[in-house]
């Protein structure tokens, strides 16, 4: 980097936390409590479609209808899990397995290749760079949803709809992980240490590989997160792809959950095992995120911070 | 995205000099296509392919008799003057004046805000208001989807309660805003902690100077942190009109609890997939999907130009 200045990597790695911050101190402002109330407000707001969906999950279908939707009714939790478990022969199951193969299988691959690519975009000097560069770019303003349909259209003349490579495939490519790594790796690596390696004879990927990858690995876990949760939430994808339920994703299952209880009343038995079933689908993402929110924080402050 | 290509890291080897290329040179060149080649490789085979093959359906028609023939520019003359994707892209450029500005400037307050140190509790409220990102749009859907609900929904409890019925949820307009309120849920968080973060990261000699004159924390935010966040708050608002014409889950899921107002056209993208999968007519929907993306391309463009030209004139 030419310009060294409030925009560079080291907000990257810092935690965002008060504490974390140098030369900053707002403890010393004094507390404004319409500020906090207002604030505090607002987060009942976003708080209050999971406090529903927790009280909704512990009742039965006909307390649903019965007892007031935002307090609890009689205890039924226990019930509906085995209900969202045993239903249709347990294809809920599968929709897990499925979700996680899906987000992790495409999470590692599009972090590694972005933390590749962004490495040799940072590092190198080569013919055709600043055209590839710019064409990655490009891409990431390409609205990918819109390619889904002729993504298919593609697949299905190579027999691949209907299989895991149908999710993985278009989910490994992610120009914005390449742009973010591209950034992290020009400060992460230092560059007289990659000099360093050269005069000692290691060749290039090895320096990738066992010089580079380590310092990388912060802002890769990043990219992978995002990854992660980008393709354990996709829907649209997976809706068009997969026809068989075993191979759906839990997005997909649930919709179709949904469709069917909202169908007709003779499945009115449903709602509480599609509602049960949703909170049992966002404990895994929300439990993570709580746990890995430094990762989080930091890969949009590269993002936000450098663009 | 000229803005970004502007940031991009200088070039890191040691200035080469243009002479001929010596043997380490050329392994360098060798190592750098390995590490860029796997991701562009994916890249052009899931992204660029899709896109051509796109460009190249759309220039034909299939017909039951006669079977697939070259069509011309048909399909974007049918496209621009029906009636149902034009509504689509209709009710997307009110989402992008009213819903992308309101998301965008709550997200603003509440990073401010938290980023002032004059709140309580900053940390909890942070990841109470991020959460919603971690919810599938599956899952946030169908969650206010049965808020919204005339039979179990609390809100029409409430409504029955006092004597008023239900609240229109699913009416025309109704329908506009509840879709509009789940998209604000999930994406205020998302979005909030993008311009956090480079509020965090902006040094604070950038404003202790106004601080020890007087300045208010509002007269500090709007003078000093607003402009100096501008690049953060132009990568929210590209990534929120990129999102706003590929909406599809929400509706598609409202779809089945009022499917007369949903229809088979509420945005583009569910008009393509409409039209792809249940017409059965994908030249028309490669049609619609190029559309799409030119449109968003478009507007993108116009985002970033106008806030270059309004940094050129500060």
């Amino acid at each position: 980097m030419t310009t060294a200045g409030p925009a560079t990597a080291t907000a990257v790695q810092t935690d965002l936390d008060e504490s974390a911050a140098p030369g900053r101190n707002p403890a010393r402002q004094r507390t404004s409590w319409l500020l906090t109330i207002f604030v505090l407000i607002c987060v009942g707001y976003f708080l209050l479609p999971l406090f529903w969906l927790v009280v909704a999950s512990t009742k039965s279908n006909a307390d649903l209808f019965s007892s007031f939707g935002l307090w609890f009714a009689n205890f039924n939790l226990f019930e509906n899990i085995k209900n969202v478990l045993t239903f249709q022969d347990g294809v809920f199951i599968y929709w897990v397995i499925n979700s996680a193969i899906y987000a992790v299988v495409s999470a590692v691959g599009a972090s590694f290749l972005s933390t590749a690519a962004g490495y040799g975009f940072a590092k190198y000097d080569f013919p055709g760079k600043a055209v590839l560069f710019a064409i990655t770019l490009g891409a990431i303003m390409v609205p990918i949803a819109a390619l889904t349909v002729p993504t298919y259209l593609l697949f299905a003349r190579a027999g691949l709809t209907d299989t895991y490579f149908a999710i993985i495939l278009p989910s490994l490519a992610t120009p914005f992980g390449v742009f973010l790594m591209r950034v992290y790796a020009a400060d992460a690596v230092d560059n007289a240490l990659i000099e360093a390696a050269r005069v000692d004879g290691v060749g290039e990927l090895r320096i990738f590989f066992t010089v580079a990858l380590r310092l990388l690995l912060p802002g890769s876990i990043t990219v992978l997160l995002f990854s992660l949760v980008a393709t354990w939430n996709n829907y649209f994808l997976p809706l068009i792809m997969l026809n068989t339920a075993e191979k759906f994703p839990l997005t997909v299952g649930l919709a179709l959950w949904q469709s069917t209880a909202a169908g007709g009343s003779g499945s009115r038995a449903l709602f509480s095992t599609v509602i049960t079933g949703s909170l049992l689908s966002i404990i895994p993402l929300v439990v993570a995120f709580l746990f890995l929110q430094r990762y989080w924080q930091s890969g949009l402050a590269t993002g936000g911070v450098k663009a | 995205m000229s803005t970004l290509v502007n940031a991009a890291p200088e070039v890191a080897t040691s200035a080469p000099r243009r002479a001929r290329l010596t043997a380490a040179k050329r392994r360098q060149y060798g190592a750098a296509y390995v590490l860029v080649l796997p991701f562009f490789l994916i890249f052009v085979a899931m992204v660029i392919v899709p896109l051509v093959y796109a460009g190249y359906l759309s220039f034909f028609r299939k017909r039951l008799i006669g079977g697939t023939s070259f069509a011309g520019v048909e399909n974007y003359v049918k496209a621009l003057t029906d009636p149902l994707f034009l509504s689509g892209v209709g009710r997307m450029a009110i989402f992008l004046v009213v819903q992308v500005p309101f998301m965008i400037a709550l997200a603003l307050f509440f990073a401010l805000a938290l980023d002032s140190g004059m709140m309580k509790l900053a940390k909890f409220s942070r990841l109470a208001i991020f959460v919603p990102y971690a919810v599938p749009g599956v899952v946030a859907a169908l969650m206010w989807g049965y808020l919204y609900g005339p039979d179990f929904g609390p809100f029409a409890q409430i409504g029955r309660a006092l004597g008023m019925g239900p609240p229109p949820f699913f009416s025309q307009t109704g329908m506009l805003f509840s879709i509009m309120n789940i998209v604000n849920w999930s994406f205020i968080g998302y979005n909030m902690i993008i311009i956090y973060a480079a509020l965090r990261s902006l040094p604070s000699e950038l404003y202790e100077a106004a601080r020890v004159d007087g300045a208010s924390e509002p007269r500090i935010a709007w003078s000093i942190k607003i402009p100096a966040v501008r690049p953060a708050l132009l990568l929210t608002v590209i990534f929120s009109v990129i999102g706003t014409f590929q909406l599809f889950t929400e509706p598609k899921l409202m779809a089945t609890l009022a499917p007369n107002v949903i229809g088979t056209a509420w945005s583009p993208n569910l008009y393509a997939y409409n039209v792809a999968f249940v017409n059965q007519d994908a030249n028309y929907a490669a049609a619609l999907a190029f559309l799409l993306g030119i449109v968003i391309m478009i507007v993108s463009y116009i985002v970033q130009l106008s806030t270059q030209r309004k940094e050129r004139s500060s």
